[in-house]
């Protein structure tokens, strides 16, 4: 009798954690919501931000998030697809492929400002791109590669053995059959992983920190080697750095949302994507 | 002839770019090396061992890092105790309590918090969690290390939660049959025979969610108040490693000691992650094998 009771009671206890998280999830972004809806408009989305941002827009924000993106995955995508290819194709057992998993986890673990560091160090000074797009593309590169090539190679792998010998035995060599038979299949599954790597870059702000973001920059970028001001960032020193931080709450719960929104609705697209590729798959 | 010749220059092509991610984890050791490097020799790596952390001052600067460290410690342990029970408890009850359709919903809902940016969080923790720990405690500023731990253990649920929930998941339908059928109740099941054998992949699961906890900047950086002391109490301000670094970083001259100060510090924390998910690696394949 009485462990029947301590056993619903620990039930409850744990159900009550599990919905307890949800309740902050859901009340962070509600309250976001709730506060920034107000405060977003036609033109506080094409506008440029004046008094430093206290009034205005955000528009140099968000064309510079976009900018930041764009380049990263152009850099990231092609990279990590190609090791995913050659981890689950060609690779064979042996020290080398451990030294790169190896790598691979490495990567994933170490600290967002870590990789703001090795920005600053290799690109912005070492290579001479000083603070500018180029250099925060490839940093946040470096960032989200492990998490394109492991979702990439899961989507490749997934590709059943059958397809590959299938086209082995009709005579079809290695790169023929990985190119007509294999990618076909499991490039929307790489490019739905690629996606969530995306909504890192996107709302990542130590790395662009130290390699790209400007303070307060109310014009838009003329070329790679130029500063953007970013969402994230521009958030933080709305939040902590204005003078009049709490005068100006409405344009960082706008921000907040602009952002959010963007984040979120780029790892719903991704989750979607997951969704029907499932229900299409055949095997 | 052609096509042998261009099938070896493929697998090449991709060998290399393979190789990218030994290249990049070489060249963060290599330029963070480098640009930390020269303070060993003036004013000397001895000088990162103190207790006082004054990189701007007019008589004598120091670059103890000790504060930072111990700022960093006390954030990170503080979050681990709180993600643990959250941690544990909610996979536990996703992976083996709840029904299939209420999983299908909580799932992706728990990993809508990962995706959320850190700084979004940070926000949402100075407008809301600061005044409430400021009310709820009676301190003078809300600005404290309890305030950090607590977004930070926020942030490395979710890793916990999906890490754990596959090890539970993982453990074989045979032990759960077995205890079952042997007379124990569900509970019993799953704390005496479930949660033990999952019990390397959910110690794994806590670790890596400590490293995320000990890399994270921007959540941390707006409210912990960054007063760079050593103190074990958590309802004083601290200043972690990575909040250093991204507050200084930006005002410092380039070359000067304090920068390369910061690069020290960056490589300190690069070692305490790259240590903690190494561990964790080998837990979680150890635990494979078996």
């Amino acid at each position: 009798m009485r462990t029947a009771v301590l056993q619903r009671a620990t039930c409850w206890l744990m159900r009550a954690m599990t919905y307890f998280i949800v309740f902050i999830i859901a009340s962070i972004i509600l309250k976001i919501l709730w506060n920034g809806l107000p405060a977003v408009s036609w033109e506080f989305l094409t506008t440029m931000p004046r008094r430093s941002g206290a009034e205005g827009g955000i528009l140099p924000a968000i064309v510079g998030t976009l900018y930041l993106v764009v380049g990263t995955i152009a850099v990231a995508l092609p990279l990590g697809m190609a090791t995913a290819i050659y981890l689950s194709e060609y690779a064979k057992q042996g020290r080398f492929t451990r030294t790169i998993r190896l790598a691979i986890v490495t990567l994933a673990g170490v600290p967002s400002i870590v990789f703001g560091l090795f920005g600053l160090g290799l690109f912005v000074i070492f290579l001479g791109f000083g603070a500018s797009i180029i250099s925060g593309c490839l940093t946040l590169a470096c960032m989200i590669l492990p998490i394109i090539i492991v979702s990439s190679e899961e989507a490749l792998r997934a590709v059943p053995r059958s397809l590959r010998e299938g086209s082995l035995a009709l005579g079809a060599t290695k790169w023929q059959t990985i190119y007509k038979n294999v990618l076909p299949y499991s490039v929307s599954g790489m490019l739905t992983g690629s996606i969530l790597g995306i909504g890192r870059a996107a709302g990542e702000t130590a790395p662009i920190l130290l390699t790209v973001a400007a303070f307060y920059l109310p014009k838009l970028p003329r070329s790679i080697f130029d500063q953007v001001m970013a969402l994230p960032y521009h958030l933080y020193i709305l939040a902590t750095q204005h003078p009049e931080a709490d005068k100006v709450r409405p344009m960082q719960y706008a921000t907040a949302l602009v952002l959010l929104a963007l984040v979120l609705g780029v790892n719903l697209a991704a989750i979607l994507l997951r969704i029907r590729i499932r229900k299409k798959r055949r095997w | 002839m052609r096509v042998a010749w261009k099938e070896k220059a493929i697998k090449l092509i991709l060998l290399a770019t393979a190789s990218t991610s030994i290249l990049i984890v070489a060249g963060i050791f290599v330029f963070l090396g480098r640009e930390a490097g020269p303070f060993a020799i003036e004013p000397g790596l001895k000088e990162l061992l103190g207790k006082r952390w004054i990189p701007v001052s007019f008589q004598k600067e120091s670059f103890g890092i000790l504060p930072l460290v111990a700022g960093s410690l006390l954030v990170t342990a503080l979050a681990t105790l709180i993600t643990l029970p959250f941690g544990i408890g909610t996979s536990v009850y996703i992976s083996e309590l709840a029904r299939p359709t209420e999983r299908e919903i909580l799932k992706p809902f728990i990993e809508i918090l990962a995706g959320i940016p850190s700084v979004v969080i940070g926000f949402f923790g100075l407008i809301v969690l600061v005044p409430l720990v400021k009310a709820c405690f009676r301190l003078s500023t809300g600005l404290t290390a309890l305030a950090g731990a607590i977004l930070l253990a926020l942030m490395a649920i979710p890793t916990v939660i999906s890490i754990s929930e596959d090890a539970i998941r993982s453990v074989p339908v045979s032990y759960k049959q077995a205890s079952l059928a042997l007379g124990a109740s569900k509970m019993q099941t799953i704390w005496r025979v479930t949660v033990p054998a999952a019990l390397p992949g959910i110690t794994a699961a806590v670790m890596l969610g400590m490293g995320r906890v000990i890399g994270e900047t921007m959540a941390v950086m707006m409210v912990t108040g960054n007063a760079a002391i050593i103190t074990a109490s958590p309802f004083d301000s601290v200043r972690t490693m990575t909040a250093t670094i991204a507050a200084e970083m930006g005002e410092v001259a380039f070359g000067s000691n304090h920068y390369r100060a910061l690069f020290c510090v960056g490589i300190v924390l690069l070692l305490a992650t790259f240590g903690l998910n190494i561990v964790a690696q080998k837990v979680l394949k150890k635990h494979r094998v078996r």
